[in-house]
Parts: structure tokens; C-alpha cells; sequence
């Protein structure tokens, strides 16, 4: 049986225990000069309750996450499936890797200002910043998985009988699995930065356009809860794929 | 089991081979490193391009892709597959060639029995010895039942005990299963060990082809005999046995004694880094210890060769450069020698 690792959560929660204290403690001593931007923790709590009991904060919240998760799935999917037709294509290797090494660079936001001409402000704006978002980095990490598998180990699979689709299908992928994780774990949380980016600057609403209405109010509790949505979100989502990872792939690797 | 043909086989690195081996037989390739043998057996395995002709049981293979050529192929490098444990490692090429479920359990339990992995059948790759990979690697290339089978020097990388083990099971499965095999390997005591023939290998062309005795008593060409170490062939006119498989053989007026393994001895073959030189008298019972005497001394590299005359023989010794200068040898000066009788070899 696993041993629980008591040493591993204290050092987890301890200093981020530490941190809550001392914010608490520093602003209600008024130790932080122009602490009228800067509210004490548990008035950030307590801005927290208000805006889940008032559904604010859960409407916005929704709305952000069912565009990340039809987003980053539309974009994995995609950047797995074209990932692996250029990894194991030859033809389309070589058609393709000139294209997405140009595109590969750009930042997701940097697309932005294209698709609000494009698509116009709506729904689909922000799902296709983060199909972009996820796209790109799933499909390079897919990519770079597969034609780093050892060549012989297919060589050998042949030698066994193995034909093209087999191969891929009970070797070669799960070979990659440990590059496409890492597209998906770093993208993962990627994927939440780029969704505040993008409906601060372009959406109005969603967690990102709650965050910037609290701005022109000088709501700074709002703001910090919001970030710290944020925060746990891009936690959460890290996390997730750091077990599914360890889950498929956990068995076997040293 | 079918046999195998190659007719003008040539690519990147072969040159022009034509080599047969016969069904049921276990060939060795034997080469230095870099000599082509990884080569020809991905070109009989299908693997990589060539001009030329392969033959199976008489028939051309050129156009089947490898995974229809039915060829087991034990690799040189241990490469099992990481992400399977040891019983789908094994089970992989009965899934790829579709047997039957209820079947292919009973040949996995079959390969696990036989090759002593009962109970590792569950560890993955990472987590296995060196020895445990090489057999796991040789129940995978023979679960599917191959006809024929190619090993690439598969058990270098093991201690001498384990590789000596692990060739004998070689040997016998092939002689039980009548797997046609080529072997390839760059040690000469390996290939002697285990060959029904051998065929030398070298810079991408075959240069020779025949039983072990052949090889080292007749070497066809200059490359062959510095292959094999350049050996001191002597005829022998006299022939006593003395028993316990040893036997006493006259050659130029010397007497030598020899393994025997019961047939007449007409010639022997020396190495000449088996033969010790020493400048007193060796201690140790009067057994192919002789006195003989410099003709001639030449610097190869960091070795030094010794012509030396002995009966109406002329052997050559090689030793390296500084133990020569340490024994303070010159051309004319009489020596003692030590022939290690184990490692001549009889014909």
C-alpha cells in the first residue's frame, strides 16, 4: 500500500498558509502604504461568497470554461489528428512542416485582431483562440513525439508482422504519448491565460470581461477573486493531465 | 522450413553476395564491425533496399514487405518494446499474425515455461536484467513461429557465462524447432561453436563460405586470414592417442599434444597470440613447452610479431610492445615457448 506523504502536503499548504497570513496581517495593520487597492484576504473571501451566492461569479466562470473546454478539445483533437498524418506521412511532412514552423511562432493573441474581423465578436471568437491556442503546440509536440520514436522498434514490429496502421496504432503512438501529454499539459493551462487575455480585451463576458468591469470600479476584491479563479483553474487543468499522463504512461517509464 | 537464397545481393553496402543456406541449417555470419553483416540480414528481413534477388525456399521475396517475409529477428540491441510487459512483448507478433486467442495463450505459457519467465511475465522492459531482455527478445521473435530466424550478435552485451548459456539454448532450440538461421557474430570461438557453416564477411563482400575447419585451415583470401588472426597451419606425419581426450601429433619434428575429439589429426593451427614466449625456462610439467630461436622480429602497430624456428617449423608470435621490451628479445636469441593446447585448433 502507498504511504500517505504527510511531509509532501505540509510543505504544499505551509507557505501558501504563511502567505495568506501575513497578506491578512500586513493589510489590516495598514503596513502596505495606499491600501485602498489592496483589500486584506478576508475581504476577498468574503467578495468571493457574495458573488457565487449572487450566481455572478458561476455565470462568468461557465461561460469561460465551456469555451476553453470546446476550444482546447476542437484544437488537441485537430493538433493530434494532423500531428500524426505529418509524423507518419512522409509526403505530408514535408508538404506541411515549412507552413507550421511560420505559424508555430505566433502567439495565440496575436490572431486576434484577424479573427474579430473574421468571425466578429461572438461566441466563436474566443472558442477559435483557443482551437488556435491548442492547436499549434498539440500538433508540434505530437509531431516531434512520433518521429522520435526509435526506428528500429518499428523495424522490429515489422519483423513481427505488424503492417503500417498496427504500427501506429500499438507502437508508435504509444511511444509518443509522452510528448503529447506535454503539448496537452502546458497547453492545458495556456489554454485559461489566453481565454482572460482575449475576453478582456474583446468579449464581454466571461471571467476575463468580469475582471475588466471591476477594473473601471476599482474593485480590486473582484479582480484578486477573479485571478484567483484563474489561478486554480490553470492548476487544475495542469494537474489533471499530469495524472492521466502518469496514469497511461506511469507503468512503464522509468 | 525453407531455405535461403541470395543472389547478386548489393546496396549502399553490400557487394555482389550470392550465398545459399540450406533449409534447416544454422550459418554464421562472421565479420569485423562495420563489415556488412547487419546488412545483409535486414535485406533478408526486408527492411532496407537492394538490387538483387532473395529467395525463400526457391521463391523471391523482393517484393513481400517484411512484416509478410515471416522472418523472427533477434536484434543486437536490446529492444523490447518499453511501454508492454513481458507477456505482451511476447504476445505481440501472435496479435499481428491473428492467431487465435485460446492459441496464442498457450503458446505464450509454452515460450514463458521454456524460456524461464513465468515470473517476470508481468514486469515491464525498464525493470528487467540484461539477461531476462534477451530472453524475453528471443520468446518474442519465436512465438510467432518463424521459418527462419536471424540473430544479430544478440547476446554481446552479456558476460561470457550468460552469452555461453544463452547460445547452447540458441543452438538447441534451433536443432528441436529446424529453424533455418543465420547467426551473425565478429567472435571466431562463437561462430566455431556454433555454426553448421560459416560464411566471412568483409568490407560488404563474401569472401568465404564453408565448415569452421575450412575457414581457419584453408583461408581463401588475405582478409579471411587476417580476420582470423593469421594462424600458424602445421602439417602433422605422426599421431598418438594418450586419452582423456588428449592426443600427441608429430608436426616438422616436434611433438605437440593436442584436444582430441576422435578423428585422425592431419593438420593444426596455431594463433599467434596462443603461443607464449618466456626467456627462462617456464615452470609447470613438460607439456608443449619448447626451446626455439629468433629469426626475425617486425613491429606491426603496438604489437610485435616473432618469426621463430622451431623443429623444421616456422612459427609466428605476436606479443605487445612493451612486454617484448621488457623481456629484452632480439633476432638470433633462443626462447622458450608455452603453445596453449586448448586453443589450438585440429583438422
Amino acid at each position: 500500500m502507498k504511504k500517505f506523504n504527510y511531509s509532501r502536503v505540509i510543505w504544499g499548504i505551509l507557505p501558501v498558509a504563511v502567505f495568506l497570513l501575513l497578506w491578512e496581517v500586513l493589510v489590516r495593520l495598514d503596513l502596505i502604504p495606499g491600501n485602498f487597492f489592496f483589500p486584506s484576504f478576508s475581504e476577498v473571501i468574503r467578495q468571493f461568497y457574495r458573488l457565487t451566492v449572487s450566481g455572478i461569479l458561476l455565470e462568468n466562470f461557465l461561460k469561460s470554461l465551456i469555451r476553453v473546454l470546446i476550444g482546447f478539445t476542437a484544437g488537441s483533437i485537430a493538433g493530434l489528428l494532423v500531428g500524426v498524418l505529418m509524423g507518419w506521412n512522409q509526403l505530408m511532412h514535408r508538404s506541411f512542416q515549412p507552413i507550421l514552423s511560420l505559424l508555430y511562432p505566433i502567439p495565440a493573441l496575436g490572431w486576434l485582431p484577424i479573427l474579430m474581423l473574421w468571425l466578429g465578436i461572438g461566441e466563436i471568437l474566443p472558442i477559435a483562440i483557443i482551437f488556435i491556442c491548442s492547436f499549434f503546440p498539440v500538433l508540434y509536440n505530437t509531431l516531434t513525439g512520433i518521429r522520435g520514436v526509435d526506428k528500429n522498434l518499428i523495424k522490429v514490429a515489422q519483423t513481427l508482422g505488424a503492417g503500417r496502421m498496427r504500427l501506429l496504432a500499438t507502437v508508435v503512438l504509444p511511444l509518443a504519448l509522452p510528448n503529447i501529454f506535454t503539448g496537452l499539459r502546458l497547453e492545458a493551462g495556456m489554454a485559461w491565460r489566453v481565454i482572460i487575455a482575449a475576453e478582456m480585451v474583446a468579449i464581454p463576458t466571461g471571467i476575463g470581461a468580469l475582471m475588466m468591469k471591476a477594473e473601471s470600479l476599482l474593485r480590486m476584491d473582484i479582480i484578486i477573486v477573479c485571478l484567483m479563479v484563474l489561478a486554480v483553474m490553470c492548476f487544475s487543468f495542469e494537474r489533471l493531465f499530469i495524472y492521466l499522463e502518469r496514469k497511461f504512461t506511469g507503468k512503464w517509464r522509468i | 522450413m525453407p531455405s535461403i537464397e541470395l543472389k547478386n545481393i548489393s546496396n549502399f553496402v553490400c557487394r555482389d553476395i550470392n550465398l545459399k543456406v540450406e533449409n534447416r541449417e544454422l550459418l554464421v555470419l562472421l565479420g569485423p564491425i562495420g563489415a556488412g553483416k547487419t546488412t545483409l540480414l535486414n535485406i533478408i528481413a526486408g527492411l532496407i533496399d537492394y538490387e538483387g534477388s532473395v529467395l525463400f525456399d526457391g521463391a523471391k521475396v523482393d517484393s513481400t514487405p517484411a512484416h509478410e517475409r515471416k522472418v523472427g529477428y533477434l536484434f543486437q540491441n536490446l529492444l523490447l518494446f518499453p511501454h508492454l510487459n513481458v507477456e505482451s512483448n511476447i504476445a505481440y507478433g501472435l496479435i499481428a499474425r491473428k492467431v487465435p486467442p485460446e492459441e496464442r495463450r498457450k503458446r505464450i505459457k509454452q515460450l514463458l515455461g521454456f524460456l524461464g519467465l513465468e515470473s517476470i511475465s508481468h514486469r515491464y522492459p525498464a525493470n528487467l536484467s540484461g539477461g531476462e531482455k534477451q530472453r524475453v527478445a528471443l520468446a518474442r521473435a519465436l512465438a510467432p513461429s518463424p521459418n527462419i530466424m536471424l540473430l544479430d550478435e544478440p547476446f554481446s552485451n552479456l558476460d561470457y557465462k550468460t552469452n555461453k548459456y544463452l547460445r547452447m539454448e540458441i543452438r538447441r532450440i534451433q536443432k528441436e524447432l529446424k529453424i533455418t538461421t543465420i547467426y551473425v557474430t565478429h567472435d571466431q570461438l562463437e561462430a566455431e561453436e556454433m555454426a553448421d557453416r560459416i560464411a566471412v564477411i568483409h568490407e560488404g563482400g563474401l569472401e568465404q563460405v564453408g565448415l569452421a575447419e575450412e575457414i581457419f585451415f584453408n583461408p581463401r583470401s588475405e582478409a579471411v586470414s587476417d580476420f582470423i588472426g593469421k594462424p600458424n597451419i602445421l602439417q602433422c606425419d605422426s599421431y598418438r592417442i594418450l586419452g582423456g581426450g588428449l592426443v600427441e601429433v608429430g608436426c616438422g619434428g616436434v611433438s605437440i599434444v593436442v584436444p582430441h575429439h576422435g578423428n585422425q589429426v592431419k593438420k593444426i593451427a596455431i594463433f599467434p597470440k596462443d603461443i607464449y614466449v618466456s626467456v627462462d625456462a617456464p615452470p609447470g610439467p613438460d607439456l608443449n613447452r619448447f626451446r626455439a630461436v629468433i629469426t626475425d622480429i617486425i613491429t606491426s602497430g603496438s604489437l610485435i610479431k616473432l618469426k621463430l624456428e622451431l623443429g623444421e617449423n616456422t612459427l609466428t608470435s605476436e606479443l605487445p610492445r612493451d612486454i617484448f621490451e621488457s623481456l629484452g628479445l632480439k633476432s638470433g636469441m633462443e626462447v622458450f615457448l608455452i603453445l596453449k593446447f586448448r586453443w589450438i585448433r585440429v583438422c
